[in-house]
């Protein structure tokens, strides 16, 4: 049987300003803000107080339910602030670099020689686990199960998505070690994609099940390539890594540090000259979006991942903790007129009513904000199923989703999904409904009902 | 920059009071909002409902435009001031100002009443409820005038549709919850309690009631018949319309449902922008073209004879349901609601074909009214969720059986 994965279904969406292949060095960030959001179902019980010094890899909280995976901060320097929201809900530690990076020494591990435990008990001590994220519920994965198999997308077909091979480039080794380690924790396979015409360094690795995928996005999503290779059925429970996090697994196999060093890709249609930087995990965006990038004060949004899943930051954001891209596109907040019927040239439509981006299939769209339209209650059907390759019916669990019906959660599949698998319907929604609003909320109450 | 900005202005006072429905409704239709993505994609796509129902709209607008035409035309045709059409579908006898005028002026207060009544109570429901006034009338106010006969009394069109909004689509919680069609159910309102405007040979035709009157009056006058192919048939009446006058629409019938030639385009439009589902069309049609073919054969193997009451319909080429009566109309315009009908693509498939199959059915055994399209989609809207949660199933019973096999 062919390992290929080739999908029909789905819509690439061609947006302007792709990253151009050069890496800058990002000037270095003052301040790193780690914001627990960025880990959902994550309660974090603080184990350093305000004015606390950290080494760059040290923890400085873990999770509530379960003390074994800490969290550690990103470089050495003193916690100046805990950012708290309503009912004392931490939103953000905020940690002031020192000048000279110290780091906490894990010691190196040699990966063929050790067994599982040992391996387990590391990643989570140094941090590293936080990387590995589950399905079902796509959350940080649980310590005490073990996967029936690991899933590794090394190709991103999300709009404007970095290039993996390229960011790549070079880990080789590092990869190997994390590969490797991570081979230890399942019974299973280790599924790694690549793009089909990509020299990704990930495809030369031993120990892997290689994938060639190709087809229109979400092709490049780890969700549609577990669905693909080996659904999640009730009971069972897969991981997932994205691959510059093997990276930074596998540096603390090999030297014994948590280097929080990760490629991002800075990209979108205000940004002046989209590229690449190396920066860490947590820093402010400030320290990139400026420098030909984009206009201060400008009305634009600056997104931390890809605009389809991301987070918006704001000027004065931070790089969220698995981000490795900041996509900035012209906020849409202005009217326009008789913008129901004249016909649309320059933006994306899936329909060809009056709309004549089928037309031009290979053009690049600038699309700002706007919603082109007002929220509505769900009308059309079979339109999602266009742009949606999982084996599940897309319109069928959101409503279960919404009517909270967990017996036919559970059968419609809610097992396999994470919210950006539904980030593409959400997309071409006529209805303007927020889908990966409404799969991440059903996930949550299966999570509190079921656990 | 100051129409725009005093809409804005007034936007921002009537937010959050009970008028701001109302307004916006009125708002949207000049400027899409400013509104911007929060929380999910930061991009969507162009298209809204307002896009999509447009689309329908202008689809339907050429049967409307031919429905005017045709008014003007049946009626003078009655009466005897011109002569039937000679020269196809482009023939002067049809298309003439004499014609459309007539036209227009009788069917333009049935699109004024439904749209002004429609509306009216959406805006009403809105502004009780504090929800968005929501777009599927659009479609419907525009369905509702085509579907009905000529001269339906006003009165009659005004409680019929506001019976359809409220009990059709109000009570569930308006566009996107209702279970029957909204126009579908206007129709049928209208049928079971005016039977005598809706059926027969006297209300198809511009005139037809009022020249009946005159005649039981005492007047002279020669009586206009205006009976519809369907209903010759059914009382086994020789049809004087040749197939070219059926495909063309210049025969008797509810205001927009004539033409199937024009309906076809409009359902190709459809198809091609991707906004009607051409599943439901295909296999309507399929699945009509079966029943007739199973009647034709009954006839053909000598089963029921010219002396049965249904032998008129039941001998009727198969192909010439398509063409007759507002089968082409329904399957094109009706049955592809995307709220009323199946949801799955599979489903689709099982509910076009039953549409189109118990549409003849019906027809044939139903002589006093022998349209079966309102009925076959009202009673398939009924099943439509039992076709996709068996559909469904199929997926879901894969599902278990795929983590069975694990577990195994």
């Amino acid at each position: 049987m062919s390992n290929d994965i080739k999908i029909k279904k789905g819509l690439d969406i061609k947006l302007k300003g792709d990253a151009e292949k050069t890496t800058e060095k990002a000037v270095l960030s003052n301040f790193y803000v780690l914001r627990p959001d960025d880990f959902h179902a994550v309660t974090p019980r603080l184990i350093y107080k305000e004015g606390a010094k950290v080494k760059a890899g040290e923890p400085i909280f873990h999770d509530k339910t379960n003390e074994a995976v800490k969290f550690v901060s990103p470089v050495s320097g003193e916690i100046i602030e805990i950012e708290r929201g309503a009912k004392r809900r931490i939103v953000g530690i905020k940690i002031q670099a020192d000048k000279e990076q110290t780091y906490q020494d894990y010691g190196k591990l040699d990966v063929n020689a050790v067994d599982a435990d040992t391996i387990k008990a590391r990643l989570l001590a140094s941090g590293c686990w936080t990387f590995i994220k589950q399905r079902p519920y796509d959350i940080i994965a649980k310590p005490d199960q073990s996967p029936k198999a690991i899933f590794i997308s090394g190709y991103d077909s999300a709009p404007l998505a970095a290039d993996l091979d390229y960011v790549l480039q070079g880990k080789e080794s590092e990869l190997q070690a994390a590969i490797t380690a991570l081979g230890k924790l399942t019974e299973g396979k280790v599924h790694v994609s690549v793009g089909a015409n990509s020299n990704s360094p990930l495809a030369g690795l031993s120990g892997i099940t290689l994938h060639k995928v190709s087809g229109p996005h979400p092709c490049g999503n780890v969700g549609t390539q577990i669905n693909k290779i080996d659904p999640v059925n009730k009971g069972e429970t897969v991981w997932t890594v994205n691959p510059q996090d093997l990276v930074i697994i596998g540096e603390l196999l090999l030297t014994g540090r948590f280097n929080a060093e990760r490629i991002v890709a800075l990209v979108g249609s205000s940004v002046k000259k989209p590229r690449y930087f190396k920066t860490k995990i947590a820093s402010e965006v400030a320290t990139m979006v400026y420098d030909n990038g984009v206009e201060q004060n400008g009305n634009d949004r600056i997104i931390s991942g890809n605009v389809l899943s991301g987070k918006q930051v704001g000027p004065d954001g931070y790089l969220g903790y698995y981000s490795n891209l900041i996509s900035i596109i012209p906020e849409g907040d202005d009217y326009e007129f008789f913008g129901w019927n004249k016909p649309v040239f320059d933006k994306i439509s899936n329909s060809r009513a009056l709309t004549f981006s089928w037309l031009t299939p290979n053009k690049t769209y600038d699309l700002d904000t706007n919603m082109n339209g007002e929220h509505r209650n769900f009308v059309l059907t079979g339109n999602y199923e266009e742009v949606f390759p999982l084996d599940i019916y897309p319109l069928q669990i959101l409503k279960s989703c919404l009517y909270e019906d967990l017996d036919e959660m559970e059968a419609l599949g809610m097992y396999e999904v994470a919210p950006e698998d539904f980030a593409l319907t959400e997309f071409i929604c006529v209805s303007k409904q927020p889908h990966q609003q409404i799969i991440r909320a059903g996930l949550d109450l299966m999570i509190e009902e079921i656990g | 920059m100051g129409l725009k900005q005093n809409l804005h202005n007034l936007r921002e006072k009537y937010k959050g009071t009970k008028m701001a429905p109302a307004f916006n409704a009125l708002h949207t239709f000049l400027y899409t909002p400013n509104y911007t993505a929060q929380g999910g994609t930061h991009i969507k796509v162009a298209d809204d409902l307002k896009r999509t129902m447009n689309t329908v709209i202008m689809a339907l607008i050429p049967c409307l435009i031919f429905g005017m035409f045709n008014a003007g035309y049946q009626h003078y045709l009655a009466v005897g001031e011109i002569q039937a059409v000679s020269n196809g579908f482009f023939s002067s006898e049809f298309w003439n100002l004499q014609n459309f005028i007539l036209g227009f002026w009788k069917i333009l207060p049935l699109v004024i009443i439904s749209y002004g009544v429609g509306l009216g109570i959406e805006f009403l429901f809105a502004v009780l409820k504090g929800h968005e006034v929501e777009e599927g009338y659009l479609v419907t106010g525009m369905l509702v005038p085509l579907i009905v006969p000529i001269d339906i009394p006003w009165w009659m069109l005004i409680v019929a549709v506001a019976f359809g909004v409220v009990i059709g689509k109000e009570v569930f919680g308006g566009t996107g919850m209702n279970i029957l069609n909204p126009a579908l159910t206007i129709r049928a309102f209208l049928f079971f309690a005016y039977p005598t405007w809706m059926s027969g040979d006297k209300v198809w035709v511009e005139g037809a009631v009022e020249r009946a009157k005159e005649i039981a009056s005492g007047s002279n006058a020669d009586a206009i018949s205006g009976e519809t192919i369907l209903g010759s048939l059914a009382q086994s009446h020789p049809i004087d319309y040749s197939v070219m006058d059926m495909f063309f629409g210049f025969i008797p019938g509810s205001v927009g449902e004539t033409s199937t030639l024009l309906i076809l385009l409009g359902g190709l439009f459809l198809i091609f922008t991707k906004i009607g589902s051409w599943r439901i069309m295909l296999s309507a049609t399929l699945g009509a073209l079966v029943m007739g073919y199973i009647f034709n054969f009954v006839v053909d193997a000598g089963w029921v004879t010219e002396s049965s009451k249904f032998y008129g319909l039941m001998s009727t080429e198969f192909w010439h349901h398509l063409i007759i009566g507002g089968m082409a109309f329904g399957i094109v315009y009706m049955a592809t609601d995307p709220v009323t009908g199946s949801q799955t693509n599979k489903g689709k498939w099982i509910y076009g074909f039953l549409i189109g199959f118990i549409s003849i059915m019906i027809r044939v055994f139903n002589p006093a009214y022998p349209e079966g399209v309102m009925l076959a989609i009202l009673l398939m809207n009924v099943f439509a969720p039992t076709i996709d949660h068996y559909v469904v199933q199929g997926n879901v019973k894969k599902r278990l059986k795929r983590g069975k096999l694990k577990t195994a």
